[in-house]
């Protein structure tokens, strides 16, 4: 700094001439310089904006890959439902529909013994008395004969007609007997026609029922198929729905593994010893956690076989009679792991309570740990925990299913998300550098204002007064 | 790939077959069965029963009385190497306990006190079963009292030893003259420390918490 100053006697001029050679300097150097920064900041707004438009490009890539997938799922899940509606409407035609001809023949016999029945009960008159030969004999005698014994005829007629009557009213009761027995054979008839009609009815209609819900998932299906944003839109949503339950319930199937590894880690240090060392974990933990995932394994497995879950194509592609033999395999796996459990259980209580008498003993507490009435229950419930726990397990099959499913999804937005941010900070980055290009420029030109006015007034006075107003006005 | 796959099992068998130093205690107790300290043990069986509560599997305790000559496995009341099993640990410390018991029920006082003696002994347990950790508990008041002809100016090696010294009570000389005192239990923090021991006192037995 001194010798800057001192290039003269006085400081002052010293720094005045400083000034005016770094001034003259810059000002000679100035369009190379704006150029430089121009090229600069240029070059880095090009490249920020060629990677914003590459990450947009990976971006695009990544929401087509997205769809691809989600519509795919979508179709995948939809098929399933389509196909498990059929399988029901074939049940239901199997199981009702398929006697159908026994049902008719059913319908036709109890239609047949009513017809026949109540042709048998139309009522027939009865037939007519007999005194109208009797008037006949009557209106005979009184024309041929006299008519002394016309009271005695009468007599008989009355007699003649009052029995005709009695005769034909027997018969009219005896035929009405008749007529309503054969209607009251009729009665289950009708009953069995009105039942079997009524669960013809009930299966109609719910294959009409079932009908309508698929022709509402073929509509779905179709716009998957389709792919229009609607659907997409809709499994999107229902994915991410998916994802966050699954994860619910896959955290509550942790929480159930660590309790039931807790049940199980302590007395297995009784069958591979309680020091031993893997790594830097205890051999017993890690026998407890390897019973704890091949149970896990078995259940999906299980899963798999009842075709519940299609986590591995290969086991629901098995033939029926290997995957019922796998079914029985994993179940009675699991069924011998559970028991394992439960007596690991057992023996933890048992251990427990050794622990507890020695470090009473050791106390000098001694009976302080004697066992208490009740104490079964906990035993009971260790117990029944250990055997339970790997069945409820077996169920972590369908969210793992789900949650791997959405997960696809979910991490898919994610990176959307990212990369759009990404692309986003990159385009911004590159206008920034545009801009400070701009503005180094004029800091540049900030010392150099007294040659730049200068040189403007120069200008000013070499060109034409015309085009300066036009320059003013332009 | 091939490659890749094979040099990852290879690291995993090495990390499991890495043999690692072994994270064990081993405790061995000396018991001064001396004149009046002799009354002293129903104390040193508390400590003894709060030292067995605190091992685990596969540590190692011994206890032995220091008398005339104590440098003999003779010496040993009770010795035990806890099994792997957690139920077999519990059946072994409530041997022990009951062995320590009877010694302490019938135990007859000893003339002289032979510390350095019982200090060699323990050594050489305790470097025999190889513990990671390795402590020797001195129960006594420090004061050596050897028979004639018994050579014990020798320095004991207890790099990697911690020495602790229990209930360290005073004599009545110590209360006639302190420094008596102070010097005993310097001259053992300089003998511990000097062959490169660690050296501790506890005498308030009510806070035995940090004793392991």
């Amino acid at each position: 700094m001194s010798f800057m100053l001192g290039i003269t006697p006085w400081p002052v001029l010293s720094a005045i001439l400083w000034i005016i050679l770094i001034t003259a300097a810059l000002y000679l150097i100035r369009g190379t310089a704006h150029k430089t920064i121009q090229a600069a900041a240029g070059g880095l707004h090009r490249s920020f904006k060629i990677a914003s438009k590459a990450v947009t490009r990976s971006e695009k890539n990544l929401a087509v890959r997205n769809r691809d997938v989600l519509l795919a799922a979508g179709r995948e899940a939809k098929e399933r439902i389509i196909e498990r509606e059929f399988d029901r409407i074939n049940e239901t035609v199997r199981k009702d529909l398929a006697n159908y001809s026994a049902l008719h023949r059913s319908l036709s016999e109890s239609i047949g013994r009513i017809e026949k029945d109540h042709q048998e009960a139309v009522d027939v008159p009865p037939d007519p008395p007999g005194w109208v030969k009797a008037v006949e004999a009557v209106a005979e005698m009184d024309a041929k004969e006299g008519r002394a014994h016309i009271g005695s005829i009468l007599s008989d007629i009355h007699k003649s007609l009052i029995k005709a009557h009695k005769e034909a009213m027997t018969a009219y009761h005896t035929a009405s007997a008749k007529r309503h027995k054969l209607l009251r054979h009729m009665r289950p008839d009708w009953r069995q026609i009105q039942q079997t009609l009524a669960a013809v009815g009930k299966n109609v209609d719910s294959l009409l029922g079932r009908s309508v819900t698929i022709d509402r998932h073929m509509q779905e299906y179709e716009d998957i198929v389709k792919g229009q944003d609607r659907a997409i839109s809709v499994l999107s949503s229902s994915s991410l729905v998916n994802f966050f339950v699954s994860a619910f319930v896959l955290c509550i199937a942790i929480g159930g593994a660590t309790i039931n590894f807790s049940l199980i880690a302590r007395p297995m240090a009784e069958m591979v010893g309680g020091t031993s060392l893997i790594g830097n974990f205890r051999t017993a933990d890690i026998a407890a956690l390897v019973i704890i995932l091949v149970e896990i394994s078995m259940g999906l497995f299980l899963m798999e076989s009842l075709r519940i879950t299609r986590l591995f194509p290969v086991i629901g592609a098995l033939p029926d009679k290997t995957r019922v033999r796998m079914i029985w395999i994993t179940f009675s796996i699991l069924f011998l792991l559970a028991s394992v459990e439960a007596g690991l259980a057992y023996m933890r209580e048992v251990l427990l309570h050794d622990e507890l008498a020695t470090s009473a003993l050791l106390r000098g507490e001694i009976g302080a740990t004697a066992t208490g009435e009740y104490m079964w229950i906990t035993t009971a419930a260790q117990m029944g925990m250990g055997f339970i726990l790997p069945f409820a397990l077996t169920f972590v099959a369908i969210p793992l299913e789900t949650f791997v499913h959405s997960l696809r999804t979910v991490v898919g937005l994610i990176g959307l998300s990212f990369l759009r941010a990404l692309a986003l900070t990159l385009r911004l980055f590159g206008n920034v550098f545009l801009y400070l290009g701009v503005l180094l420029k004029q800091v540049y030109d900030i010392p150099l204002f007294v040659p730049l006015w200068l040189e403007e007034r120069m200008s000013a006075v070499g060109a034409p007064s015309g085009a300066t107003e036009r320059g003013m006005e332009i | 790939m091939n490659k890749l796959i094979l040099t990852t099992l290879c690291i995993l068998l090495t990390s499991c077959t890495t043999e690692t130093a072994p994270r064990n205690t081993g405790v061995y107790m000396l018991l001064d069965t001396s004149g009046t300290y002799a009354e002293e043990l129903t104390k040193a069986e508390q400590i003894i029963r709060f030292t067995l509560s605190r091992l685990d599997a596969t540590d190692s305790f011994a206890v032995a009385r220091i008398d005339t000559g104590s440098f003999s496995e003779k010496d040993i009341v009770a010795k035990a190497s806890f099994d792997d099993r957690p139920s077999a640990v519990n059946r072994q410390k409530r041997l022990f306990a009951q062995q320590v018991s009877d010694f302490v029920e019938n135990a007859d006082p000893s003339p002289y006190t032979d510390i350095t003696g019982g200090l060699l002994q323990a050594v050489e347990f305790l470097n025999e079963k190889g513990t990671g950790h390795k402590t020797i508990l001195i129960f006594s008041d420090l004061k050596e009292d050897l028979e004639a002809g018994y050579i014990r100016d020798i320095d004991v090696e207890l790099e990697g030893f911690e020495v602790i010294a229990l209930n360290v009570t005073k004599l009545r000389s110590d209360n006639i003259d302190p420094r008596e005192y102070l010097g005993r239990l310097e001259e053992w923090r300089g003998r511990v420390e000097k062959t490169g021991g660690q050296w501790r006192v506890i005498n308030d037995l009510d806070g035995l918490e940090g004793l392991l």
